[in-house]
């Protein structure tokens, strides 16, 4: 069923009149214009459709758009204010963390939340929290670093 | 082998006149280089002494533009899917040329634009496409200072240049920049003979490490990759499939999808599409269809595949050959006979097959994931009857593809479908269709008879590959009687070999063999109470790689000792795409799961001149990572020409759990010609894990993938 919803994307007030049912991944895609948040399985299975919804990462092909109303949502795009770029960006971009990069809006954005959940997590509970999502071109070292980075942990383990 | 083949019948179809007197047309001023592969010298295919390239377009490959800006941009019909060619041209370029490296364009994959390129594979951007670039740059760097010798009234042999300017080298001041010199110019050069290019000390850009000029793009979502593209009024597309390779359909009613508001079905021959403006709608749509199939009975599965293909292999031909098998033989006191298996593996990029096609009248524009958009362009010309030049395919950033994107049939279903419906359509397949359509690497197996006499030397080697390719399978030691036999070039197999279309992967054919040959090494050093890295030094004529070798072990800090100790510790060693590797690998086995936990990974490489060092490092660390996925876990189920693998769920790739510490070494060598980089360290990844888990608990694991259940059959062999 056709219904608006309102809700807050990347700090400004948006609304959308779609099906609430559908996923809040194509919803971003298409009727927001949106694409850097990415599909990779269609099943939550891979994590490049991650976005943050109140502060918790969200597989967004997973979220029906009618459960974000009135919740505040994030994607890549709204990380940092105009032209620059938020720590963890810059923590990817400085430890080349990625490669044909597909994967990683949907990477950044769980480091996001899991850094905002846990500022200074060890190397293990970065693994464990950033697990789920997948790359296949190998970045998963160079990614963990990044994290560490932007957390403020100093290199070294991996 | 098939990328040849495919070269060759492509060559002749490309008018090269025309395609630089329309570039020139529309390109505006400045001053152009236009240039090809030509020095093939240093680019024999491994051990073949075949050169790489044959029979291709032989007059240029790319165009470099000096604009009246001063910006320097190159049109080159390779495509960036990761692997960071982006920068490294671009380095390349801006050394020769004396200008920064951010003063340097990349144009890529764009079939107007650019000029005819065979496509992007085989580690052959930098160790092919490098070298002309480099001569191109330093002949557009002579041109520009006989312009200024004229301009400055000084000799060129006492002028000099510097961040995009000539100067006097006397008197500093007397100067003129490059964009003045291409100042309402249009100059046309084509280059023909080879000029020097810088020697290593004198690089200020190449060799040393910088990070991707893509980087900030993709780490703000602004990177576009093709179902990022979208025109007005553009459909996506969602495409009734069979439920098998093999299975016919009988019957289909779709009034359930026509029904739906906004709906539309479209025919275009065999190809039944939905089309909706928003993806998931045209999902649900395409669930609205009744189609009955024809399936006929699964003639083999994932666990009786090695025995049909061994029934349905071709007869052999020799790829090496030296000595007296039989004598060597004779003089073994032992001799070892193994068969090595692996599964069919998908390439799994996490950007499925993605394309939109516009249509207007006898013209398309097509943006694609694709590995070969001048293929694309040819494949949708056939298909709609267009002519070659009324195609236009634009490649943006690629989502990876590690082989597996150059077959370009989602292409031609967004073509079809565009021209069918009247209006841009998408073709964006879903994670289950990318398993279902994948070139997969093909199953294999290799067989192999070998001896050693009683002093432990090697007397003879019997080697035979059965569908894996080539690449990779001649030995590399000294073994006085040998024979390697290849069944099946390539890595596709003849009509009914494979139930399913298989393909290049990441080194093709290159897995496989070294994880057999590798293997077998261990088994025969283990006989001859030998240490692994002792017996292969042994064994190794070749400087390069004992030097590798040697580096390797100092680095990891390998003890000698005879396998297994309950270590846990692997060497392997393997040459790919011109590049020299060794490997070693530390892991722990769970005797009652028969889970293998891969605690270390060391690699170290030698591969000529490295480009760009930070490039080349992320590469090994990409294929070291990837590697695992194949080495431990990936293999593809199915049933006949049923994939049941459809999601990441059943088919699972390498995760952060995975992680083991990772170190890379590069060996200077940096007077050698660069070789390929973005796939050696794969290669023994497979071999160095299965040599390790030998250590570790004594079970030599002859399959791969060496799941836990494969681990634990190894185990109870003994």
């Amino acid at each position: 069923m056709e219904s608006t919803i309102r809700f807050t994307l990347n700090g400004e007030p948006a609304s959308v009149t779609t099906d609430g049912d559908r996923p809040l991944l194509w919803v971003l895609r298409t009727n927001l214009a949106l694409t850097g948040t990415k599909y990779g399985c269609g099943e939550g299975l891979c994590g490049a459709c991650t976005v943050i919804v109140d502060g918790e990462a969200a597989r967004s092909c997973q979220t029906p758009v009618k459960e974000i109303s009135g919740k505040s949502v994030t994607t890549i795009e709204g990380l940092a204010a105009d032209g620059g770029v938020h720590p963890v960006q810059k923590a990817f971009m400085e430890h080349d963390a990625l490669q044909c990069g597909y994967c990683t809006p949907g990477m950044i954005m769980n480091a996001v939340a899991l850094l905002g959940k846990n500022p200074h997590p060890t190397t293990a509970e970065i693994i464990g929290g950033m697990d789920d999502n997948l790359c296949r071109c190998g970045a998963h070292n160079r990614i963990v670093k990044a994290v560490q980075a932007a957390a403020g942990v100093r290199e070294g383990g991996l | 082998m098939r990328e040849f083949e495919y070269w060759e019948n492509d060559a002749a179809e490309i008018d090269v006149a025309m395609d630089r007197r329309r570039f020139l047309k529309t390109a505006g001023t400045g001053i152009f280089l236009f240039f090809n592969i030509r020095d093939l010298s240093v680019l024999t295919q491994e051990g073949t002494g075949r050169p790489v390239i044959q029979g291709g377009p032989s007059d240029f490959n790319a165009y470099m533009r000096i604009g009246e800006d001063g910006r320097v941009t190159c049109y080159t019909g390779k495509i960036e899917m990761g692997q960071g060619i982006v920068t490294s041209l671009a380095q390349m370029l801006a050394d020769e040329l004396d200008v920064g490296v951010e003063s340097v364009d990349m144009v890529m994959g764009d079939t107007d634009l650019c000029p005819f390129d065979r496509g992007t594979w085989g580690s052959l951007s930098t160790r092919a496409f490098g070298p002309s670039l480099r001569t191109a740059g330093a002949e557009a760097r002579r041109v520009l200072m006989e312009m200024a010798a004229e301009r400055l009234h000084v000799p060129v042999a006492e002028l000099a240049t510097e961040a995009g300017a000539v100067f006097e080298r006397a008197k500093k001041e007397n100067r003129v920049t490059y964009a003045a010199l291409a100042q309402g110019k249009k100059i046309d050069r084509q280059l023909k003979d080879p000029v020097a290019v810088k020697k290593p000390s004198e690089f200020r850009i190449m060799a040393k490490p910088l990070t991707r000029r893509d980087a900030h793009e993709k780490v703000t979502g602004k990177a576009q990759y093709a179902g990022d593209i979208h025109p007005p009024g553009m459909l996506c597309a969602r495409i009734l499939r069979p439920p098998a390779h093999d299975a016919k359909l009988v019957s289909v009613d779709v009034a359930g999808a026509e029904a739906m508001k906004g709906v539309r079905v479209v025919r275009d021959g065999d190809l039944i599409a939905v089309l909706h403006e928003y993806p998931d709608v045209a999902q649900a749509a395409l669930g609205k269809i009744h189609a009955k199939y024809d399936t006929p009975a699964p003639a083999v599965d994932d666990r009786t595949i090695y025995d049909h293909l061994l029934k349905a292999a071709p007869a052999g031909r020799t790829v090496a050959s030296g000595g007296d098998l039989a004598g060597g033989e004779h003089a073994s006191s032992s001799v070892f006979e193994q068969k090595y298996l692996n599964a069919y593996v998908a390439h799994a990029p996490i950007e499925p097959h993605t394309a939109v096609a516009k249509v207007e009248g006898k013209k398309a524009t097509i943006w694609a994931s694709t590995q070969s958009p001048f293929g694309a362009r040819e494949e949708v010309a056939q298909a709609l009857g267009f002519r070659t030049q009324d195609v236009r395919v634009i490649t943006p950033f690629v989502g990876g593809g590690f082989g597996g994107k150059g077959r370009n049939q989602q292409v031609v279903e967004a073509a079809r479908l565009a021209r069918a419906a009247g209006v841009p359509v998408q073709v964006a397949w879903t994670r289950g269709e990318e398993f279902f359509y994948d070139s997969f690497r093909p199953a294999a197996v290799v067989k192999i008879r070998s001896g050693i006499g009683s002093g432990g030397a090697i007397t003879f080697w019997d080697y035979g590959v059965y569908f894996a390719g080539e690449r990779g399978a001649e030995q590399f030691y000294r073994i006085p009687n040998h024979r390697t036999t290849a069944y099946n070039a390539g890595w596709e197999g003849a009509a009914g070999t494979h139930p399913f279309a298989t393909g290049a992967w990441r080194a093709p054919g290159n897995n496989t063999n070294t994880f057999a040959r590798e293997s077998q090494m261990d088994i025969m050093a283990a006989k001859a109470g030998a240490d692994p890295v002792e017996f292969r030094l042994r064994h190794l004529g070749d400087e390069k790689m004992k030097r590798v070798l040697r580096t390797a072990a100092e680095k990891f800090g390998w003890k000698a000792s005879k396998a297994p100790n309950g270590r846990g510790v692997g060497v392997a060693l393997g040459i790919d795409a011109g590049t020299y590797v060794a490997s070693m690998a530390e892991v722990a086995v769970d005797r009652s799961t028969g889970n293998v936990k891969v605690h270390r990974v060391l690699a170290v490489q030698d591969m000529g001149l490295v480009v760009n060092p930070a490039g080349a490092t992320i590469q090994m660390e990409g294929c070291i990572t990837m590697g695992l996925g194949y080495a431990l876990r990936e293999g593809l189920h199915f049933r006949g020409g049923a994939i049941t693998d459809v999601n990441f769920d059943s088919y699972e790739i390498p995760r952060f759990s995975w992680l083991p510490k990772i170190e890379t070494h590069l060996i200077d060598d940096e007077d050698a010609p660069p070789q390929g980089g973005g796939e050696p360290a794969i290669v023994t990844m497979g071999a160095v894990v299965a040599n390790a888990i030998y250590d570790a608990v004594g079970a030599r694991v002859l399959e791969l993938p060496m799941t836990p259940d494969v681990v634990k059959a190894a185990l109870k062999q003994g």
